[in-house]
């Protein structure tokens, strides 16, 4: 019997010993390592000296730091709220319908979700060119100059955010989808015959029945915004990359554009802790509110 | 007054549905516009009015990328690369699930957090840790190099742990009963019960790897080994300020991808879903 569970382990060793090759290389060795060189004067590759947490007390007088977490905050600000109502929008229209029609607009809705950043980015560079993208016919039915839109620093982050819902939402229609099916159609038919309008039947039932699932979305969400980079990065070009940092961007920047390793690093860390701080906290958030 | 309540409520929903139907039509308009773009003559492209199809319908501008730019080259970087990432993680994750669903070891209720702690660490801030490692290994610029950092999925191995902890354990006793090794149990129980489980995270590995941005334009400098999605938008004087050439070059970028997700709808929804549903 001891044999045996000495081979149960041995084999779960060889079973789980690629997974662990692969996360300690990548995955745990990096993070450690990142901790480390955010003590030191170093560039990106090559040896660093020493500094105490120098690259730290720096980042308060960084001009740059302070764009970054800001354009992030509010990036996070344009896109995660509204884009989660837009889905829960989006999926109580779709849930509605049936068979065929059903999953032809879902997959219309779902499209994007599915495509590539820089397809995205061709896409929408195109719809609002300056020049001749189709979106500037909005401009001009309202009456409004055209406004070249990626080079403005005002339109910048909520264009982006805007075309990060569009890309994004399918995603979020799908969950919302999901927990929509998981109501008991009873519930509905008991407010049908309490002759409840739309409105109180959404906010009477859909709205806190579904709400395990907004929480969800939402956190989601949340962390993925944090960590936005492609779409800034490429819709900057051309325009004003440092009006525009985010957290991830100015990582790069400082990293592959200034070499300086030591100052990234430390950036990267601030990054990171933000992260894990916000996934906990919405963790203990989603538990508290499943609890309820 | 019953009979005219009753009209005025289809009347409501029908007009919701006409709605739900027009949003859905305008919201992928991008795409089909997108799309039309590429087919048009240049000068046509440039017409300042809508127009839904093309007066002379043309494929020189997929003609001109397929054969005097790289793209045939980044097709096929993208698509080994993306096996590549998909079959290492598919498969070291299913081996790893399968232990921490069904094996007793040491350290395996630790594993199991460490994997679901794993997910709150953003790989977005290893970049530069990421790229020392691979410069360090002399990877940049290869396939290796593009794959390796992009194998960190613990998402993976939680849905395959799901799965097979859903398994009737009455399998797996009479395969033990029968002296069957873990391995094969593993291979003749656990993965034929769980196929489709298997594909549907396949195919969205897949899509994500070939989607995936920040990392394959880190890991390349040389042009002719970058990824489609990668090097469409860094290889400009590739195009031109030609539009409907760019976005040729976008719709052969996006085609796989999108193809995947048309053909195997169901398989992508669902994987999509599973990989959401994650809770500690």
């Amino acid at each position: 019997m001891l044999r045996n569970h000495k081979k149960e382990s041995l084999v779960a060793l060889l079973l789980i010993s690629p997974f662990l090759a692969i996360y300690g290389l990548i995955f745990v060795y990096p993070t450690i390592d990142m901790f480390f060189l955010s003590f030191q004067k170093a560039p990106l590759i090559g040896d660093g000296k020493w500094i105490g947490i120098d690259n730290y007390t720096r980042l308060e007088r960084d001009r740059r730091f302070d764009t970054a977490m800001w354009n992030t905050a509010y990036f996070v600000a344009l896109s995660v709220v509204p884009g989660t109502l837009i889905a829960l929008f989006i999926s109580i229209g779709v849930y509605r319908l049936s068979g065929r029609i059903q999953s032809l607009v879902l997959a219309l809705f779902f499209l994007p979700y599915i495509l590539p950043v820089s397809v995205v980015y061709r896409i929408w560079d195109w719809t609002l060119n300056f020049q001749f993208g189709i979106g500037m016919y909005l401009f001009d039915w309202l009456a409004m100059d055209r406004i070249p839109i990626f080079k403005v620093t005002g339109w910048f982050m909520p264009a982006v955010a805007f075309v990060t819902i569009w890309w994004t939402a399918g995603f979020s229609i799908l969950l919302f989808l999901a927990g929509l099916r998981a109501i008991p159609a009873e519930i509905y038919e008991a407010s049908a015959l309490d002759n409840s309008s739309r409105w109180q039947t959404f906010r009477r039932i859909t709205w806190p029945l579904l709400w395990p699932v907004t929480a969800l979305v939402l956190t989601i969400q949340l962390i993925l915004q944090l960590k936005i980079f492609d779409q800034v990065y490429l819709f900057s070009v051309g325009g004003r990359p440092n009006d525009n940092l985010v957290m991830v961007y100015y990582i790069f920047q400082r990293a592959f554009v200034n070499n300086d390793g030591g100052r990234a690093a430390a950036i990267a860390v601030v990054l990171f802790i933000i992260v894990v701080v916000v996934s906990v906290l919405n963790f203990q958030l989603l538990k508290f509110a499943e609890r309820k | 007054m019953y009979f005219f309540n009753a009209q005025k409520v289809n009347l409501i929903a029908g007009a919701i549905t006409i709605l739900t139907v027009l949003i859905a039509i305008i919201w992928a308009f991008p795409i089909y516009w997108g799309i039309v773009s590429s087919l048009k003559p240049e000068d046509e492209v440039v017409r300042p009015y809508i127009e839904l199809w093309p007066d002379t319908l043309t494929f020189q501008h997929y003609w001109f990328a397929l054969t005097e730019t790289q793209i045939g080259r980044w097709y096929w970087n993208s698509i080994v690369t993306s096996l590549g990432v998909t079959v290492l993680t598919v498969a070291t994750s299913m081996f790893a699930g399968y232990a921490i669903s069904q094996l007793n070891f040491p350290f395996r209720r630790a594993l199991y957090w460490l994997i679901l702690a794993s997910f709150m660490v953003p790989t977005q801030v290893l970049i530069i840790n990421h790229f020392v490692l691979v410069a360090d290994m002399g990877l940049i610029n290869t396939w290796a190099g593009i794959i390796l950092p992009q194998l960190i999925s613990p998402v993976v191995i939680i849905v395959y742990k799901q799965f097979f902890d859903q398994v009737p354990k009455d399998f797996r006793e009479a395969a033990v009963m029968d002296n069957a090794s873990e391995l094969r149990i593993l291979f003749k129980v656990y993965i034929p019960m769980n196929w489709g489980v298997t594909t549907a995270l396949s195919i969205v590995t897949f899509i994500w790897a070939w989607n995936s941005f920040l990392w394959p334009f880190l890991a390349v400098t040389k042009t002719e080994m970058m990824t489609i999605t990668v090097g469409i938008t860094q290889v400009n004087d590739a195009f031109g300020v030609y539009y409907a050439r760019q976005l040729s070059a976008a719709v052969l970028a996006g085609f796989p991808v999108a193809l995947a997700y048309l053909l195997f709808q169901r398989r992508v929804t669902e994987a999509i879903t599973l990989s959401a549903g994650i809770k500690g």
